[in-house]
């Protein structure tokens, strides 16, 4: 089916999020839809899918214009969506699922669960999903739960799909199986587009790709179109995507973790036996696919968490025991994985955000009491160096952009002198030009001889910043390899699989955006 | 969604807001659990060049709000003490002018003649009208003669006398106002005020009847006596909650209980009995621990009130301005943040609750010392409860719950002269205070009937503009 989207213009109040914007997926196409966060992909596609209507312009199917009151009528007109966030229940199974919304009734209003399950086992078979129809949704991995998602839309006979960042969650070798499912969609005839902000899966999947910015089209381009030509596209200047660094010197010992086992309120192992050590002037990269212990790990060395046993020592003193204040006030910089629950408190000032964990301490208290002038002076001196927007720092932090938050938690932790950070996903839901600044402060306080520990779910950053990179499944260190390792082995290894077999595994199967990764390093 | 499963949900580029969440689309709605955590993370991209990125998201967000899942942040409590702190003044004094109308209507409705006036309304409208009016400016005019000044009275004393009512029935309202106030700045629910002042009472009004003690130093330590007596007993539902994590909305209200049955036990114990008497009261309190009166006889209002007015300034300072403070008002907004910034969590819940009980403690020394001068066990009154409408009214701020104070005292003051010189139930005062505390709880409401723009997400979006036109510039 052939989509077409005509001058598509969506304003909310005097705002306009979607401006006159033209898109066509060809049948059997993959669109790729480039923007950064905000710039109005996920609206266009929200209008798309009934869900919001749009204040001027057309969609048509097949050449025919159409109309779409709620996502119902998308879906009966073949619009299929994955959101990046799956609806799904979790204590349904892969039929019910399915099934859900679009119930194959009985008499007497029973669910048909046979028909359910056909469906799912034929659909699955046809693609070679590999999904059990009876399975429970909260067994399956993440990767699986989007083919249900997948499935639950080619049900409903989806001539067009749309994907939502649909590699957010996902391995590289998870995306790899993605990329698979796509390209024998498109083989079918179905139509993708395909929303993302990974420049590196656009160049490896997408047939075409449209690139929007503040709301409207700022270009089309083709798949060989190089990396840092689409980010500058995306972001709208030009963008520097590596890191510039020097090749560490590592020093002492900074950081070392010994044996570190910690269990969760359900008494599961969440840490199996780490032993890590993360030496002055290098960064150790923490990669995984996110829920592998990576957020127990950090809690645990900032004092959240106690440990059932083994030891975390800074420059040879012991710090379990202790709590979070002596831990922060011993030289741990922390900057937490969610910046809006743990970084920051959205209704106090900016200024307040600044001080967050340096509220008691001099200059910006003396004899208990709070010193305004000094916490405000503090903050515009650090806003001007740290290059955060704002209007004032006496607003709620709330009304900074995320990217800009972001910096104001960077800031606070960077500012006072360090013995080592440890940075968790510093740069998630920050805009590409705040990302940029963020890693060069990360190397900046590496080159100052601090021992830094990265925790990152997103490979490209692990790779970029890492001096080693430490792998981590179920909880356990897989192995601790170089920076430059090749992209597959780390996948693998974020599956769980040991690095010897990793490697002898990567060498005889390139993943698509591996073998994109080696045309990029033969090109120049 | 347990934290476990939550987090074994990875997810990077937290994009969402984007995504309209309340319409129902037919398919299977994810947890809630992952939708709120999608939703705690505003993303905005910032700067001169991304200027309309930011417009596009602040408002792609806005359509969203109204129709989402409450309370998606980390709690509920503090998702309440938010709305609370950032409700307008417009809407207070909004609220006050609802509750004297729907007041004025239940006044007519109980008057006799507008009653009578009513059975023939369609022969002569006017009847009743007039007989309304004549009813509810009646009632207010006592209202107001009782509270603030009395411009029948024979002498200037009776004249301003009501004004010094209002403020004798304020200082408890105030006490225990702050302690509830500061407990929700907490982000705690604290229901024990009732209880708080009783434990201040007893201890208070021991110290006061039972022990004999120089002037000054007797009348300090029965005030701190008291202080003690409700920090105690605040902190009781502090520790538990702290330590086990008790809900202390629960707590608070079961100690409510056992300190009602624990001062009736008490009175009939010799000790606290009046000699050679059953009543169930006790013995009257020395004059020495006797709050001083500052204006004589005939007026009632004693010192408490300038210590109410003292204490007012601390609490402000300990709330807006100590390091305490900054703890308190963290863990009230965001427990998560203040645990990773090092704050400890549980010590601010067990200091919180006892400095609330010690104010509401004092509270009850303005009974037993004050006005009462002696322990019966209706000593708290129901200003442990009203207490909960003044915070609520005050905004959990400190000079803004003296002023709720102050204006329930007057309501509480007024309302005798009413009931008696008119014939108004004394009752009308308390839907008055009810109805005031339903459209405070319910902005929406008051929004909705007066038709004022929702206040956060057109402020929020103003800023972001401006912000961005900053960075532009």
């Amino acid at each position: 089916m052939k989509l077409e989207l005509r001058g598509i213009t969506k304003r909310f109040g005097s705002l306009v999020a979607n401006d006159s914007i033209d898109l066509v997926v060809e049948p059997g196409e993959i669109h790729a839809l480039l923007g950064e966060n905000g710039a109005g992909k996920s609206t266009l596609m929200n209008v798309l899918y009934g869900l919001y209507d749009p204040d001027d312009g057309e969609i048509l199917l097949d050449d025919r214009p159409v109309r779409f009151d709620g996502p119902g009528d998308a879906v009966a007109a073949g619009i299929g969506m994955v959101h990046q966030h799956f609806m799904l229940v979790p204590i349904f199974t892969v039929a019910e699922s399915v099934a859900l919304g679009y119930e194959p009734a009985g008499r007497l209003g029973i669910i048909d669960r046979r028909t359910a399950r056909k469906r799912v086992t034929e659909i699955s078979d046809r693609f070679g999903f590999d999904v059990d129809p009876g399975a429970v949704i909260e067994d399956l991995p993440v990767g699986v739960q989007q083919r249900v998602e997948i499935i639950k839309a080619l049900s409903r006979e989806a001539k067009i799909l749309i994907l939502d960042e649909p590699t957010a969650v996902l391995t590289p070798q998870e995306t790899d199986e993605l990329i698979e499912i796509m390209r024998q969609l498109k083989a079918e005839g179905t139509s993708i587009v395909f929303i993302t902000h990974k420049l590196r899966e656009v160049r490896a999947i997408a047939d075409s790709i449209t690139v929007i910015r503040r709301g409207k089209v700022v270009g089309e381009a083709t798949p060989d179109t190089s990396e840092t030509e689409l980010a500058s596209l995306m972001v709208g200047r030009s963008v520097s995507m590596a890191v510039d660094k020097d090749p560490a010197e590592p020093g002492d010992d900074g950081l070392v973790i010994s044996d570190l086992t910690v269990l969760d309120s359900r008494n599961n192992v969440v840490l199996d036996h780490i032993d890590l050590t993360v030496r002055r002037g290098e960064i150790l990269a923490v990669a995984g696919v996110q829920g592998n212990g990576q957020t127990e790990l950090t809690e645990t060395i900032l004092g959240l968490t106690e440990p059932l046993q083994g030891s975390i020592t800074l420059d040879g003193k012991e710090l379990t025991g202790t709590d979070v204040k002596s831990r922060l006030r011993a030289g741990v910089g922390f900057i937490p994985e969610d910046r809006s629950t743990s970084g920051v408190i959205s209704t106090f000032t900016v200024a307040e955000n600044f001080i967050l964990d340096l509220y008691d301490v001099e200059p910006f208290a003396r004899a208990g009491t709070l010193r305004p002038q000094v916490i405000q002076d503090n903050a515009r001196k650090r806003a001007e160096e740290y290059d955060v927007r704002l209007r004032d720092v006496d607003d709620p932090i709330s009304t900074l952009s995320g990217g800009n938050q972001q910096k104001v938690v960077v800031a606070r932790e960077m500012s006072r002198p360090l013995r080592v950070l440890v940075a968790s996903q510093p740069t998630r839901g920050v805009d590409v030009g705040s990302v940029e600044f963020i890693h060069k402060q990360i190397v900046a306080e590496r080159d100052n001889g601090t021992p830094v520990l990265l925790v990152s779910s997103e490979l490209d950053e692990a790779m970029n910043l890492g001096d080693r990179i430490a792998v981590m499944y179920r909880g356990a260190i897989v192995g601790i390899v170089p920076g430059d390792t090749d992209r597959d082995v780390l996948g693998l290894m974020m599956a769980g699989v040991p690095l010897e077999e990793a490697q002898a595994q990567a060498a005889v199967h390139r993943t698509a955006l591996a073998a994109a990764d080696d045309q990029t390093e033969e090109a120049p | 969604m347990s934290e476990h499963e939550d987090r074994g949900r990875p997810e990077e580029e937290p994009q969402v807001p984007e995504e309209p969440r309340g319409r129902a689309d037919g398919d299977a709605r994810a947890p809630a659990g992952a939708e709120a955590r999608a939703d705690g993370e505003p993303e905005a991209p910032t700067g001169a060049e991304d200027r309309a990125d930011g417009d596009a998201r602040a408002t792609a967000e806005e359509p969203a709000r109204g129709t989402r899942q409450p309370a998606p942040g980390p709690s509920r409590s503090a998702q309440f003490v938010r709305d609370l702190l950032s409700g307008s003044w417009l809407v207070t004094v909004l609220a006050i002018f609802i509750a004297l109308v729907l007041s004025g209507v239940l006044i007519a409705g109980a008057d006799a003649r507008v009653q009578d006036a009513a059975g023939y309304f369609f022969a002569r409208p006017t009847d009743m009208l007039g007989a309304a009016w004549d009813a509810v400016s009646a009632s207010y005019t006592a209202l107001f003669r009782g509270s603030i000044f009395d411009y029948q009275a024979t002498s200037f004393a009776r004249a301003i006398r009501p004004l010094t009512e209002t403020m004798v029935f304020s200082v408890p309202l105030v006490f225990t106002g702050l302690g509830i106030a500061l407990a929700f700045r907490a982000g705690m629910f604290n229901i024990g005020g009732q209880g708080q002042i009783i434990a201040g009472a007893i201890v208070g009004g021991y110290i006061g009847f039972g022990m004999n003690l120089p002037v000054v130093l007797h009348l300090i330590l029965a005030v701190l006596g008291a202080a003690l007596g409700g920090a105690i007993y605040g902190g009781i539902a502090g520790v538990l909650k702290a330590r086990t994590g008790a809900n202390e909305v629960i707590v608070t209200i079961m100690l409510n209980n056992i300190a009602v049955y624990l001062i009736a036990w008490l009175l009939t114990q010799p000790a606290f009995q009046q000699p050679d008497s059953n009543l169930p009261r006790s013995p009257y309190v020395e004059a020495t621990a006797l709050y001083p009166t500052l204006l004589g006889p005939p007026f009632r209002l004693h010192l408490g009130f300038l210590l109410m007015i003292a204490v007012t300034a601390l609490v402000w300072w300990l709330v807006e301005r100590s390091t305490f403070g900054f703890e308190l008002r963290a863990v009230g907004a965001n427990p998560e943040a203040a645990r990773t910034a090092g704050v400890s969590v549980s010590k601010v819940i067990i200091v919180a609750m006892l400095v609330a009980g010690a104010l509401s403690g004092l509270g009850g020394s303005a009974q037993v010392l004050g006005t009462e001068g002696l322990l019966t066990a209706g000593v708290a009154a129901s200003y442990g409860f009203d207490a909960i409408t003044v915070a609520l009214l005050g905004r959990a701020r400190a000079w803004g719950t003296l002023a709720a104070g102050l204006l329930f005292g007057a309501l509480k003051a007024g309302g005798f002269l009413m009931q008696s010189t008119t014939q108004t139930p004394i009752d009308i005062i308390l839907v008055m205070q009810s109805i005031i505390v339903l459209l405070i709880a319910a902005p929406p409401l008051v929004r909705a009937i007066f038709r004022l723009p929702a206040p956060r997400p057109g402020r929020r979006q103003r800023s972001v503009l401006e912000a961005q036109e900053v960075a532009a510039a």
